[in-house]
This record gives structure tokens, C-alpha cells and sequence, in this order.
């Protein structure tokens, strides 16, 4: 992957370029060896360019070859390697190579402006809501519901924020105190500054191969045991924002198909999405980790620290690496491979890790994509 | 192809230039309930994922994917947008069958492109950002371009373009889809306005709404739900470079490349004998005979001999769009691949009504995603 | 060995881009659209006008759904018959907005939240604005009442009403 930061001076095409050569140098191959090549990215509106997907193609490595884009919102992030994996697991490739890309710092002068055509244009837009109503709504509705104190999800960035800075990536990495994130501005009661990932420039790219190739390759397996995605009602404004039972409904699926019965048992490392800090408890929730409302707790004494019983968001999260959406894939699913091939260096979770969970999130309130890996 | 995978259901709005009666929720709710009425299934319980095929500045949004599961009864459901033609779609519908994660999905692809009023200025959207959107003008320029190559290229002449429209317009006149069938002659498109030159007027297809939806199921699954499933045995698809500096002009290799993916999936050796019609991209009149050469079902140059010597007509050798093509029904943008897909389809099944092929054993499906862009795919049917 | 190892990318500050270091290159994409409201909104928007909310009812699944939509997205079915319902109705949740759209500060924050109506089924509702409140009264729970715009202002949209304020004791 390539740093993650408010304005790169690449081009999405040249960001797109760099995490690729970087994945295959790490897995040891050349674009010849890529039978074909699954791009994610988020809307056309940040790189300012229709069809971007086209746009973006070479410097993804698709020219000449069967390449694809698939977009579902922030949810792309995990599910980019999810179409991957239906390239190889059909048969169809040996070596897919997935790239996610956003360049956000294009839309200008900020990617905000992007997020305004997120929304119905008949019953949203005409109230010119900003994208960080929806957390607002969603975080009020989550802490009512269970009473969660605001310094109870301020722990969450705190401690993603200060994972990060292992993340050689890293845009917004910092040692803070619960303090410093309820002191900070308020946008949009109750989300504060210090409670939100950054806009981001970014690239990530993973390589996904048979296991015949993949033998060949490396000693250190690490399979996709697992995926789900589901999406909700278009009508977010008939559901109770206090749960994303979507997010339940790709878990239980990727569950099943990873055959496993006890997920706060049996996951060794997890990625949640965390593009604000309620949301990692959210999703934890989500992917049935802990019991509804639990999550706050679990993190209050310290099992989601890295050393913890379940270490969450090692990676330094969305919060402290940054939110190129799409791209995010490199702090979520390529996290896990790390993590679970011990490459994650200083950011490594203790106990040799076996299976990993990384899921992302999209849409309004509505989209949920899950990825399970275990280590060969 | 190892898993067999079949169309188990078909369904498609009429095309029209205009649907300002319907929303985009509500004209994609009529393709699919056709669809899933067609394969007598309930989607809600029956049906395990839904794909659909789409690009947010087509439709206005930044996040379409939003505003896709309510009408195809994909509510909290495994659904995915692929940005690409509805082949492309296919195709990922396709692999999570071969996957072994679903055994039903159901594929949509539409155009709701009346509700743009600046379609010019969101296909020039779509150049380059630096080399290219800077020269501006009307962006089919580059379909100006491409045919001027490819015509002197090949050998091929502009008349023999102007019978691909006359083909294509008239065959439209027996489909009750299409929304452009007409009785023209190559002399009314020689006459009809330049637009971007050697592009006439009538070579350049129109702009249409619509709203396609295949279900495709694995075979086990197939055999229970539909009394005649149309068999996909094979597909592909491919982009060039998207630097337009940087292309062979006047080749398609995408289509070549889409073919050569599907035909090997396919065990086809001999296009040109082992497929009995097909339905071929002509957003541009030209594109028909570059696509039909670039797919191997003329040789080089030989496509416009072949046209005229009647190859290609509904009772020729080799039909090509049947159904109208996107000169005929209208260039329903995304949704155009998947058109062809269900003509092939409805052909196959022998449910073409007036324009039914005799005989038709296997067909094939091409695609291109429209200016500026290399990029296609392809798909087998069979019976 | 870490990974990502030697991660590329160049950052490139504002203060570049403002002081003109590197070349800009610009683009206002003309994009404009004109979306067919569809038969259910354009009777809502219709129904805006005359100070009424109306929902469409599934005969399948017995729900009043609201916003209206003239198919059931649980049971696949066109929906039946359409259904007045209330002006008034109940917080689900809101936030207390010092962005505007584009993310720019405002002084004076924007109430903002859902509000499920009564006559729906529950928990249906739309995103509207808040106001006769206050940052210490306003509450997930507080049954509000919708604040029309006078009748020769309403022109057929979601901001015929102004706003939703606290229901008055007594009052429906």
C-alpha cells in the first residue's frame, strides 16, 4: 500500500501503479503472471472522473486483461478481495490481483461536496445534509439505546490512533488521551473532530492466487476461509440505526462458510470498519464478536488492545492510517494477511493469530462485506 | 466450463426514450418482476444474489448502490454493483455460481439515462482529465475517429455501415421492445446529417431507458426451476488501454480478447461455423462490422462484403441482431450487453415471436462499454 | 521483515497547491439531472403541498409504508391503496449540526434528525429539521408535530415543512 495522506502527489492511476508493484513484489510475481485484475474504488466523484474504473485500469495492471471494478460504497474495501476470490475460487484465475484506490483530494476544495449526492435527491438533498449527519444520527441512536458514555468511545480512538503509530502509512497517527477527544471541536453533536478518520489519497493492492500457485510462492499460507455481504433497505430512515443487522447477516454468512460456530472463540485478530470510533464497537456488534451494548465495555478493560484477548483494529484503524475508502483494503484485509502471515512487524498481535475477521462498511448505514482468513 | 450454469429466467421493460412516469426504483421493479415471474421464483426467498450493473454519474449519484436493492427484492440480501456493461455483471454472477458461494442469482442492468440532461458533458467526463477533457467538443468524436480508422483499415466502406443500420433498424420493426424500428435505406443514412464525420446521424445509435434482468441458476438447481434453461458455456471479457494515444485504432482488441476467453471456455474452435447467430454491440454502425471481425465471425474486411451479400440478415447464414441491436431498440448505455444476452436468450428458447430464427442452437452476446472506453465482454448461450 | 515495507507516495501540502508550486489543472464537470420522481413521490410531493403526509399500504405484509413506494421491498409485491397519515410523530434520534453541507463552520447549529411518524408502521420516517428547541430539551423519544410553510409557498418538495417542533400538551 501506499502512505495514506490528505493530498498525494500521484495521480490515481500512478497510486494505483505503486500498490500493485508493491504486492507483486512482495508475492514475488510479475504482471505477466496476473491472469486478471479487480479494481475497487468509490464514487467517480472524488478523482473527478466518470467511469474511473476505465480511467484507472493501466495503473491497476488490467490493460489487456479480463478487469473488473465493483463498487459498494465504504463496503468496498473488503469486498474488492471478495470478487477476487470469485475469480480464483471459479477457476477462471491462478493469480487475481485486486486494487483499491481513492483519490479524494481531486474533489475540490473538499470530497465533502462529494458526499452531498450520497443521498436521496427528493426526501435528502433538498435539506443540504452533511455526510457526518448520518454518524451523528447513527451514534446518538447507538448510545441512547444502551446508555454508552462518550468517553467510552473515545477510548476506541485513542487507541487506534496510538496503534498507528506502528503503521508505516500512517496520516493521523497520535498518542492522545480520552481528554483530548472529548475536547475536541464538535461537528456535528455528538461526533467530534477527534472522533473521525481523515479524507485520505491512497492505494492498496493484494494478490490472490490457486493454492497450487500459491505453494509454489510462499510457505506461509493464508487462505479465505469465509466471506459475506448483504445490503439493507434503501429507506434508512424506517430502521433502527442502533444495530446494522446487515453487518450480522454478512457475518453469519461468512461464518458458515468458514465453518465457525463461536466467532468471539474462534476469531484471533479483527479489523472492523472504524471510520468513526463508535462505529468499531458497532461493528464488533456486528460481526456477533460480543453482545449488543458489550462492546464499549470489552474495550474499557482493554481486550481490544493489541496485547488484549481479542486485539481490534491492530492496524491503527481508519482513525489513525486514514480513510482513502476504497483503499482501506490495506488496513483491513491485507492487515489480516499480515497479521496472520506474522509480517505485521511492530504491529503484530501476540499468541500466533490463526484466523482473522476484517469487515468494511458502506452505503447509507446499509452495507456490510465480511472476510475471513485462517493461516494455512 | 466445469459448473454448468443456465438462464432460468428473463425480463425486460419495453425501451423507451422517455419514462417520465416511472422513477429509476420503479422501472428496474418492472424488468425484475418479469424476470422472476419468468423463472417462477420468489426473490425473497428463492433467489441468493443479486448483481447489478451500474456507474453513479450515469444515474446522479455518488453512491448508486444505495438506491439498488428495494426493487429487486434484494433488501438485506448479498447484493453487489459491478461498474461495468451487464455482461460484466454476468460474468461476476457467473463466477460466485463456480465459487460455490450461491446457486441462484439474478443479474440487472438498466438505463434510466432520460433523467441526465447532460449526457454529452458526463461522456466527456469520462476522458482523461489532463491529456484528453481539455480539447472538449462533443465526445463522440472519438467514435469519429475509430471509424474513420477502422474503414480504412479494413477496406470496409461507409455504405456497407449505412446497411448495418438499415438492417438493424428494420429488424427492430418486429420487436415489441425496441424503440427505434424504422424501414431505412442506405441511402436515407448516406443522407442523413454528418455528425462526426464519416458518422452520419443514423449511424449513431439512440439514447433509451430500460431495465434487463437474467436469473441464472447452477445446473442442479436449474433443472427444478426451469422447463427450458439456456445454457452459458462459456464467457469473457477484456479491456485495452484506456490512453487513447496509446490504441491500435481501428481494432477491437477487447472483443477479440472477450471472444478468445469465451470461445476457449466454450470448446470453440471455429466461430465461424460453430455459432448460428448473434447479437453484437453497434452502438455505432461501424462497431457492428469491427465487432463481428474482431469475434471472428468475418474475416478482416470482410464484414461489410459479408452484410452485403445478405450473411447477416434474420435470413441469412449467420443473423446478426435479430432483435434490433442498439441502432433498432435504442443504447440503453450498461444495459446494452445484457440485451443482447436476453435476445440470444429469447431466441434460443424459441420466444422471439416475429423475429424468431430457425433452427438456433447456440448463440453469442458481445459487448463495449461505449466511448471512451476499450473495454467489453462476451458471452455463449446454448440450448 | 514488516509489512508494508517502504510504503511510496508523495505528500503534497495545501500551502503547495495555494502558493502555486505545483500546476493545477481544474474542472467543473457539467452535470446536471432531472429525476422522474416516480408515481408514489410524486403523489407524496403532491400531497406536500395540500400540508398532508400520505403512505401506501402492502396488503401482504399489513405495513404502512412511509416514505410511500409503490412496491414492498419485504415481500416483493406492488403495494395496495394509499394511506393518510399524521403530522406528528417521534424522535428516533437527531444531531446538533456546526457543518454546513460542504463541511464548512456555522455558528448558529442545524437540528437534524429522524422522525418516525404516527400512522406509519413503526419506525418509519424521514430526516427532517428540528427547531422551537433546545440543545438541553430536544431528546430521542420527543413526540414533535410538523411546522408547514404557509400553502402559497409550498411548491412540492420534503421543505414544504420548515421543520418538526415539540409536540404541545394536549395537542395531536
Amino acid at each position: 500500500m501506499t502512505i495514506f495522506r490528505r493530498r498525494l502527489q500521484e495521480t490515481g492511476k500512478e497510486m494505483s501503479y505503486e500498490a500493485s508493484k508493491m504486492a507483486l513484489e512482495e508475492a514475488g510475481l510479475e504482471l505477466k503472471d496476473v491472469d486478471s485484475v479487480v479494481l475497487g474504488s468509490a464514487p467517480d466523484a472524488f478523482d473527478g472522473i466518470h467511469l474511473k474504473g476505465e480511467n484507472l485500469l493501466d495503473g491497476a495492471g488490467g490493460a489487456g486483461k479480463p478487469y473488473l471494478r465493483v463498487f459498494v460504497g465504504g463496503g468496498t474495501a473488503v469486498f474488492s478481495p471478495i470478487a477476487g476470490w470469485w475469480h480464483v475460487a471459479s477457476g477462471l484465475a491462478d493469480v487475481c490481483l485486486v486494487v483499491a484506490e481513492e483519490k479524494m483530494s481531486s474533489c475540490f476544495p473538499h470530497p465533502q461536496s462529494a458526499f452531498g449526492h450520497i443521498w436521496d435527491p427528493i426526501l435528502d438533498r433538498p435539506l443540504k445534509p452533511n455526510l457526518v449527519w448520518i454518524f451523528a444520527m447513527e451514534m446518538n441512536r447507538y448510545m441512547t439505546v444502551h446508555g454508552i458514555k462518550k468517553e467510552d468511545i473515545a477510548r476506541v480512538a485513542v487507541k487506534n490512533k496510538r496503534n498507528a503509530l506502528d503503521h508505516p502509512c500512517a496520516q493521523l497517527a497520535a498518542d492522545l488521551t480520552i481528554e483530548d477527544v472529548l475536547n475536541s471541536e464538535v461537528l456535528a453533536w455528538p461526533v467530534q473532530m477527534l472522533d473521525i478518520s481523515p479524507p485520505s489519497d491512497g492505494a492498496s493492492a493484494m494478490i490472490l492466487a490457486s493454492e497450487e500457485v500459491a505453494k509454489k510462492l510462499t510457505d506461509d499460507l493464508v487462505y479465505l476461509s469465509g466471506a459475506g455481504w448483504c445490503i439493507d433497505s434503501t429507506m434508512w430512515t424506517d430502521r433502527d440505526l442502533y444495530f446494522p443487522e446487515y453487518v450480522a447477516r454478512a457475518a453469519k454468512m461468512a461464518y458458515k462458510m468458514a465453518k465457525i460456530e463461536n466467532p468471539p472463540k474462534e476469531i484471533d485478530v479483527a479489523e472492523p470498519y472504524d471510520p468513526f470510533d463508535y462505529k468499531e464497537l458497532h461493528h464488533m456488534e456486528g460481526l456477533l464478536l460480543c453482545d449488543k451494548g458489550e462492546a464499549p465495555i470489552l474495550t474499557r478493560e482493554g481486550v481490544t488492545e493489541r496485547d488484549g484477548d481479542l486485539p481490534v483494529c491492530p492496524s491503527g484503524g481508519l482513525l489513525g492510517v486514514g480513510n482513502p475508502i476504497a483503499a482501506t483494503m490495506g488496513i483491513k484485509a491485507c492487515e489480516i494477511y499480515w497479521q496472520l502471515a506474522g509480517k505485521a512487524g511492530k504491529r503484530q498481535v501476540p499468541n500466533d493469530p490463526q484466523v482473522g475477521i476484517c469487515q468494511a462498511w458502506g452505503d447509507l448505514m446499509q452495507y456490510g462485506s465480511v472476510l475471513i482468513m485462517r493461516r494455512g | 466450463m466445469e459448473e454448468k450454469i443456465a438462464v432460468v429466467g428473463a425480463g425486460s421493460t419495453k425501451f423507451r426514450p422517455d419514462t417520465s412516469e416511472q422513477n429509476w426504483k420503479e422501472l428496474m421493479f418492472e424488468g425484475a418482476s418479469k424476470a422472476y415471474t419468468d423463472a417462477g421464483l420468489n426473490p425473497r426467498k428463492d433467489i441468493d444474489s443479486f448483481v447489478t450493473c451500474a456507474e453513479d454519474y450515469w444515474e446522479g449519484f455518488s453512491i448508486y448502490d444505495e438506491f439498488v436493492p428495494d426493487q429487486l427484492g434484494a433488501a438485506m440480501r448479498p447484493t453487489c454493483t459491478v461498474c461495468g456493461d451487464g455482461l460484466h455483471g454476468l460474468a461476476i454472477a457467473c463466477m460466485q455460481i463456480m465459487s460455490g458461494m450461491v446457486d441462484v442469482v439474478a443479474v440487472e442492468a438498466h438505463s434510466k439515462i432520460s433523467d441526465l440532461n447532460t449526457y454529452n458533458d458526463v461522456v466527456l467526463f469520462a476522458f482523461d482529465p489532463i491529456y484528453n477533457r481539455p480539447l472538449a467538443g462533443h465526445p463522440y468524436y472519438v467514435a469519429g475517429m475509430e471509424m474513420n480508422a477502422f474503414l480504412n483499415g479494413s477496406g470496409n466502406t461507409e455504405e456497407q455501415c449505412a446497411g448495418v443500420v438499415s438492417k438493424n433498424m428494420t429488424n427492430a420493426l418486429k420487436n415489441p421492445l425496441a424503440a427505434y424500428g424504422k424501414r431505412v435505406g442506405v441511402g436515407d443514412v448516406m443522407g442523413s446529417e454528418p455528425m462526426f464525420s464519416p458518422a452520419k446521424k443514423l449511424d449513431i445509435a439512440e439514447l433509451v431507458d430500460g431495465s434487463v434482468v437474467l436469473v441464472l441458476a447452477r445446473a442442479e438447481k436449474a433443472k427444478d426451476i426451469a422447463d427450458n434453461p439456456i445454457w452459458i458455456t462459456g464467457f469473457g471479457w477484456n479491456s485495452g488501454t484506456p490512453w487513447l494515444e496509446g490504441r491500435t485504432w481501428g481494432r477491437a482488441s477487447y472483443a477479440e480478447e472477450a471472444a478468445k476467453m469465451a470461445y476457449k471456455m466454450a470448446g470453440i474452435a471455429e466461430p465461424r461455423s460453430e455459432i448460428g447467430f448473434a447479437e453484437v454491440d453497434d452502438k455505432f454502425s461501424y462497431k457492428e462490422l469491427m465487432h463481428l471481425e474482431a469475434v471472428g465471425l468475418a474475416g478482416r474486411g470482410q464484414a461489410g462484403n459479408d452484410l452485403e451479400n445478405g450473411r447477416f440478415h434474420a435470413d441469412g447464414d449467420l443473423p446478426i441482431n435479430a432483435s434490433g441491436g442498439s441502432l433498432g431498440c435504442g443504447n440503453l448505455i450498461e444495459a446494452s450487453g445484457l440485451h443482447r444476452a436476453l435476445e440470444v436468450v429469447l431466441q434460443l428458447r424459441g420466444q422471439a415471436e416475429g423475429r424468431q430464427l430457425n433452427d438456433v442452437e447456440r448463440g453469442l452476446a458481445q459487448s463495449w462499454r461505449g466511448v471512451p472506453t476499450a473495454s467489453g465482454a462476451a458471452a455463449i448461450f446454448e440450448r | 521483515m514488516t509489512k508494508p515495507e517502504n510504503p511510496r507516495g508523495v505528500e503534497l501540502s495545501s500551502k503547495q497547491m495555494k502558493e502555486g508550486d505545483v500546476i493545477v489543472n481544474k474542472w467543473d464537470p457539467r452535470v446536471k439531472y432531472a429525476w422522474a420522481t416516480g408515481e408514489a413521490i410524486s403523489r407524496f410531493l403532491e400531497e406536500m403541498k395540500n400540508g398532508k403526509l400520505i403512505a401506501r399500504k402492502c396488503d401482504s405484509c399489513d405495513r404502512i409504508l412511509f416514505p410511500p413506494r409503490m412496491f414492498c421491498e419485504e415481500c416483493f409485491k406492488p403495494t395496495t391503496e394509499w394511506v393518510y397519515i399524521k403530522d406528528t410523530g417521534k424522535i428516533e434520534t437527531y444531531s446538533i449540526s456546526y457543518l454546513d453541507k460542504d463541511a464548512r463552520r456555522i455558528t448558529d447549529p442545524i437540528f437534524v434528525g429522524v422522525v418516525s411518524i404516527d400512522g406509519a408502521s413503526e419506525k418509519m420516517g424521514i430526516m427532517h429539521y428540528f427547531d422551537e428547541t433546545t440543545k438541553e430539551d430536544i431528546h430521542i423519544g420527543m413526540p414533535v408535530k410538523a411546522v408547514w410553510k404557509p400553502p402559497e409557498e409550498r411548491e412540492g418538495a420534503i421543505t414544504d415543512i420548515k421543520y418538526f417542533r415539540p409536540l404541545k400538551e394536549g395537542e395531536e
